[in-house]
């Protein structure tokens, strides 16, 4: 006879839940059973009221669309840089014999030690916090964008010998789709470290509007409801936004089926 | 039907410079290959045969001696000479029809005439109702005939096949060369095939050149004087099997390499299945 196994009893695709629900399940029976006095303990219905009077009054919106709205920039323009740096080093040795050791040592160098920098150049207001998450967008993209086009199979390479295509042939035909998975991973990247530098930035240059300014006001004041609303709705932004972006890839990568080809 | 070349090769020889000590791979090649002939090249490994189809299709600069097509010298690449490599090397993003359109890029055609050429050669290679699959979505063999289908599209005068065959199974093999044989006597082109494995040379070919190693040269030209189409276990073909074996084993360096890839030990090429199985 086979043994009753929990975990199996719930469909695969609900699997997923069952970790976030006994944590909802043990946060809302040590609440209700006073497991602790700690003031850090809020209830659910608290941090539940203030997530509708944030929604309700609209300041929900004000700190994420003001958060987004530099990720988006600051992504789009490093990973753009990247795209174009990373192509340069890729198809052209002399570039990589210039700047391949510069960059090299620049991605050495701890994301968080360009803050000080930053911000003596750009202030603390936007721009600062822009430069910083394209920076964080711009160093993945570059490595995958030239990891994927030096990688491109010699094997292929010399079926385009054979086939006579000429430089853009070659690029368009051979070196954009092989390199494709890799760049797609490097842009999938640079966003999720675009929305990590995010956050980042509006905790280490305190100004101006944002889901993270929120969240530091609501430290100060000991509103732990606010404080845990608003990490809630951080991870809720970064699981979208990889969701977008694997959506995306997925479609444009259908070619590559579920097996991992060799060419 | 297109144009066959004549292909001449006088006093070939190679050499690859390895830390600075010359290593011949060639050595003194002379072969002429009359237009619509059927050459197989067969030889252990190291003996240079895929460096012979290299230079023949251009891939591979730097020899002395002469390779001559139709009375030109060989520089470079050149849609006139089409090359089908052991493994498939189709673009795994690109669809079946759409590999084989890749041939036709650079052709002086107009689209209508290449959608019908692309047509023709996948029906040519029996693939019709796979013309939007992937190659993830093949088989060895039928990725293998669109990469034959890929190489003769474009209408080269002379097709050269780098062990086409050698990593398919011995029924989907047997199956391919009756098809490479029946394209060959429909296409009326040159054909050169480097192969490990006799049999299949002498089924196909009308000469089969046997060649050595260190540095890589022409033993022995064995002519193939059998009607098609060919039964392998005639008396006939056997003997010319036997034959071309014999000179295998004439010479101590190869005999000894087949002999370690029989015990396993050769080098990674050679322990595919089958390829080996001249030896046996």
């Amino acid at each position: 006879m086979r043994r009753f196994n929990p975990f199996v009893a719930v469909p695969k695709p609900l699997r997923g839940w069952v970790l976030p629900l006994v944590l909802l399940a043990l946060w809302w029976a040590a609440f209700r059973f006073g497991w602790s006095s700690s003031p850090v303990l809020v209830s659910i219905g608290s941090v539940w009221h203030r997530a509708v009077e944030q929604t309700l009054s609209g300041e929900l919106w004000t700190g994420l669309s003001a958060s987004l709205r530099r990720d988006l920039i600051g992504f789009a323009i490093g990973a753009s840089a990247g795209l174009a740096v990373g192509a340069a080093l890729g198809l052209s040795r002399l570039f990589e014999n210039l700047v391949g050791p510069s960059f090299h040592t620049l991605k050495q160098i701890s994301l968080f030690a360009w803050i000080p920098l930053l911000s003596v150049w750009f202030g603390l207001g936007d721009a600062a916090k822009i430069a910083f998450l394209s920076l964080a967008a711009f160093f993945p993209v570059v490595l995958n964008t030239f990891e994927g086009i030096r990688s491109v199979p010699g094997e292929l390479m010399e079926v385009a010998r054979v086939l006579r295509f000429n430089r853009r042939q070659w690029l368009r035909k051979v070196v954009l789709p092989s390199a494709a998975p890799s760049i797609f991973a490097g842009i999938h990247l640079g966003l999720i470290y675009a929305w990590l530098a995010t956050l980042g930035a509006e905790y280490l240059l305190v100004s101006g509007k944002g889901i993270g300014n929120t969240m530091i006001d609501g430290r100060e004041h000991f509103w732990m409801d606010l404080v845990i609303f608003g990490v809630i709705v951080v991870g809720l932004v970064g699981f979208a936004l990889n969701w977008i972006a694997t959506q995306i890839e997925r479609r444009l990568l259908a070619w590559r089926g579920r097996s991992v080809a060799a060419y | 039907m297109p144009h066959a070349a004549t292909i001449d090769i006088k006093s070939l020889s190679k050499q690859y410079e390895v830390k600075g000590e010359p290593l011949p791979v060639l050595a003194d090649i002379t072969l002429s290959i009359r237009p619509g002939e059927f050459i197989s090249i067969v030889g252990s490994s190291g003996c240079g045969k895929s460096t012979l189809l290299r230079l023949i299709v251009g891939l591979e600069q730097g020899y002395q001696g002469e390779v001559l097509l139709d009375g030109q010298r060989i520089v470079g690449t050149s849609l006139e000479r089409g090359i089908v490599f052991q493994e498939h090397r189709l673009f795994p993003w690109l669809t079946v029809r759409q590999n084989v359109a890749l041939s036709l890029l650079n052709a002086d055609m107009t689209e209508g005439q290449k959608r019908f050429a692309v047509r023709d050669h996948i029906a040519l290679v029996g693939l019709q109702g796979f013309e939007s699959a992937y190659p993830h979505q093949l088989s060895g063999g039928m990725a293998q005939r669109v990469a034959i289908a890929r190489a003769l599209v474009s209408r080269p005068e002379v097709l050269l096949l780098d062990e086409p065959f050698g990593a398919l199974d011995a029924l989907t093999r047997a199956h391919l060369q009756q098809e490479l044989h029946r394209i060959w006597e429909a296409e009326g082109l040159t054909m050169i095939l480097v192969t490990h494995d006799v049999e299949e040379a002498i089924y196909l070919a009308d000469k089969v050149v046997v060649m050595e190693p260190r540095p890589g040269r022409i033993r022995r030209i064995v002519p193939i004087d059998l009607a098609h189409p060919r039964d392998r276990a005639a008396g006939s073909f056997v003997r010319i099997k036997d034959e071309v074996l014999r000179e295998f084993s004439a010479q101590p360096p190869a005999a000894a390499d087949a002999a370690a890839a029989l015990a396993g030990r050769g080098p990674p090429q050679c322990a595919l299945p089958g390829a080996w199985r001249f030896a046996v």
